[in-house]
C-alpha cells in the first residue's frame, strides 16, 4: 500500500472542536489533521462521540467551539461553504440510506443532476462507472429493497463516489451486515484505499485498520485518547483505556 | 308506504343528473388538487423555523377542523365579497372545498413525513442537496405512498361533502337534484337515484386512485 508522503498537503483540519449536547459535552477539544490521500480509522465505546465527530465535518452536526477546515472551507453556519464541503466529501451511513423510490442508477445520478448540474447522459454514465467498479453494474435498474444488504452499501459507496469527492467518510459501514457480507463491503473500501481516496473510517475491523490504516485513532469520552500507525497501535498501544478496549473488541472477534 | 313509485321523472331527468355527476366530478376534483397542494405546502410551513409561519398554520387547521364545513362555505360566499373578492357559486364552492380537505391533508401528509427515517434527509443534504431539494426529491413520494390510503379516503370524503355547495347553489349533483325534486314532488325517486350516482362516482374515484398508485409507487419495498 503506498503511503501519502507526510508532507501533503492538510485536507481536513480539525482543530480545538468542542460539542455539547444541551450540558453533555460530546467532544471535548478534538484536533486532528487529515492529510490528502491519508486513511484514518477512527475506533472506540458506543457513546464515545466517533459519529458526532464525523458528521461535524459535513456540517449534519453543528459544533460550539473551534473551528474545522476542509481543502480550505471552513466548516461553520455558511450555506456557501456547507454546499462546497458537502459536495466534495462523501459519506456512507451504516443503515446505507439509499431512496427506496429510485432505482439504483437513479440513486447514482441524482446529486450529480441536481448539485452539480452535470446532464443526464454524462450522470449515468459516471454512476455505470461506479457501479462496475463496486461489482453491481447488472443491478442498475433495480431497486434497493431487491438488493442484498452488502449490495446496497456498495451502492452507496458508489453514489457518494458519483459526486468525485476529495474524501470520504465511513460510519461503522459494516456493523448493519450479515457476517457474510461484511467482506464484500470491505474489499470496496480497500480498493477505494488503494485508489488513494482520503477516509476516515469509523469501524471495529480491526483487520481492515491493519490493511489500510495510516493511522488508528481511538476515541473515549469525547477525547481523541490515542493514535498511531497500525502496527504500533495494537502493538504497543501507550494508554490504559486503548488495552481495555482493544481487550473486548479482539475478544469478540 | 305513501303514492306509487314512479321513476319515469328520473328517466327524463336522468340528462340532467349525468350533468350534475359532471359537475360534481368538476368540484371534487379541482378540490382535490387545491387541497393536495395545500396539504404540502401546509407541511413546509407547519415546520416552519419561523414562529410566525408556523402558528398561522396550526391557526388555519384548527379552525378549519373544528367548524362546520357549511358554515365555512357561507362565510367564504357572503365575506369574500365585502373584502372585493368576486368569486361566484362553483369558484366559491372550489375554494372552501380545497381549503377544507387541504386542513386535514396537511396532518395526514405530514404523519407520512414524519415516518420516514431520518436517515433519508441525511443521506440527501450529505450528498449536498438543498432541504427543499431532500424534501421534493427524496422525502415526498415515499410519504405520499405511506398515507396514500388515508388521504384517498380523505378526498372521497371532500367529494361527498362537495354536495353541502348545493347550500350556495353551485352546479353538482346534489343542487340538480332539488331542482328536479321541487318541479316533479318525486323526493324519495330523486334521492334514491342519486344516492347510487354517488355511490358509483366514490368507486370509479377508488379505482383511479389505486390506478395512480400503481402507477407512482410501484417499487418494492421489502
Ligand atoms: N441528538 C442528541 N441529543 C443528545 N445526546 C446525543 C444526541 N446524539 C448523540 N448524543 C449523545 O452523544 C454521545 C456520542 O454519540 P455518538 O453517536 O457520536 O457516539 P458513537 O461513538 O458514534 O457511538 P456508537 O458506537 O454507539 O455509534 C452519546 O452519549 C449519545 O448519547
Ligand atoms: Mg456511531
Amino acid at each position: 500500500m503506498s503511503h501519502p508522503p507526510s508532507d501533503a498537503a492538510p485536507l481536513i483540519s480539525i482543530e480545538a472542536v468542542d460539542k455539547w449536547y444541551g450540558a453533555f459535552q460530546v467532544l471535548r477539544g478534538i484536533t486532528l489533521t487529515v492529510r490528502k490521500g491519508e486513511k484514518i480509522v477512527l475506533c472506540g465505546p458506543s457513546g464515545s462521540g466517533k459519529s458526532t465527530l464525523i458528521r461535524c465535518i459535513n456540517h449534519l452536526e453543528t459544533y460550539q467551539a473551534g473551528r474545522i477546515v476542509v481543502d480550505g472551507v471552513v466548516v461553520n453556519d455558511s450555506v456557501k461553504n456547507i454546499d462546497t464541503v458537502r459536495s466534495e466529501v462523501g459519506m456512507v451511513f451504516q443503515s446505507f440510506n439509499l431512496f427506496p423510490h429510485l432505482t439504483i442508477l437513479q440513486n447514482c445520478t441524482l446529486a450529480p443532476m441536481r448539485v452539480r448540474g452535470v446532464n443526464k447522459a454524462t450522470a449515468e454514465a459516471t454512476a455505470r462507472r461506479y457501479l462496475d467498479r463496486v461489482r453491481i453494474l447488472d443491478q442498475a435498474d433495480k431497486y434497493p429493497a431487491q438488493l442484498s444488504g452488502g449490495q446496497q452499501q456498495r451502492v452507496a459507496i458508489a453514489r457518494a463516489l458519483c459526486m468525485e469527492p476529495k474524501a470520504m467518510l465511513f460510519d461503522e459501514p459494516t456493523s448493519a451486515l450479515d457476517p457474510e457480507m461484511v467482506k464484500e463491503v470491505l474489499d470496496t473500501m480497500v480498493g477505494l484505499a488503494a485508489d488513494g481516496m482520503t477516509m476516515i473510517c469509523v469501524t471495529h475491523e480491526m483487520g481492515f485498520a491493519r490493511q489500510v490504516a495510516d493511522r488508528v485513532i481511538f476515541m473515549a469520552n469525547g477525547e481523541l485518547v490515542e493514535q498511531a500507525p497500525p502496527e504500533v497501535f495494537f502493538r504497543n498501544p501507550t494508554q490504559q483505556r486503548t488495552r481495555d478496549f482493544l481487550g473486548q473488541i479482539l475478544a469478540q472477534h | 308506504m305513501g303514492p306509487k313509485l314512479d321513476f319515469s321523472v328520473v328517466f327524463d331527468a336522468l340528462p340532467a343528473l349525468l350533468w350534475g355527476c359532471v359537475g360534481t366530478f368538476q368540484l371534487a376534483l379541482s378540490g382535490m388538487a387545491l387541497a393536495l397542494a395545500i396539504g404540502i405546502g401546509g407541511v413546509l410551513t407547519r415546520n416552519s423555523r419561523r414562529a410566525p409561519v408556523r402558528l398561522a398554520t396550526i391557526t388555519f387547521i384548527e379552525i378549519i377542523r373544528n367548524t362546520p364545513f357549511l358554515v365555512q362555505i357561507f362565510f367564504l360566499f357572503f365575506a369574500l365579497p365585502g373584502l372585493g373578492v368576486k368569486l361566484d357559486p362553483t369558484q366559491t364552492a372550489i375554494l372552501a372545498l380545497g381549503l377544507n380537505g387541504g386542513a386535514y391533508a396537511i396532518e395526514i401528509i405530514r404523519g407520512g413525513v414524519q415516518s420516514i427515517p431520518k436517515g433519508q434527509t441525511e443521506a440527501g443534504l450529505a450528498l449536498g442537496l438543498h432541504k427543499g431539494q431532500v424534501f421534493r426529491l427524496i422525502i415526498l413520494t415515499p410519504a405520499l405512498r405511506a398515507i396514500f390510503p388515508a388521504l384517498t379516503g380523505q378526498f372521497i370524503m371532500l367529494t361527498l361533502t362537495s354536495s353541502i355547495c348545493s347550500s350556495v347553489a353551485a352546479y353538482e349533483l346534489t343542487s340538480v337534484a332539488q331542482r328536479i325534486e321541487s318541479d316533479t314532488f318525486r323526493s324519495f325517486e330523486v334521492y334514491f337515484t342519486i344516492t347510487g350516482m354517488y355511490l358509483a362516482m366514490s368507486w370509479i374515484l377508488m379505482v383511479g386512485f389505486a390506478a395512480i398508485a400503481r402507477r407512482q409507487f410501484n417499487y418494492p419495498t421489502r
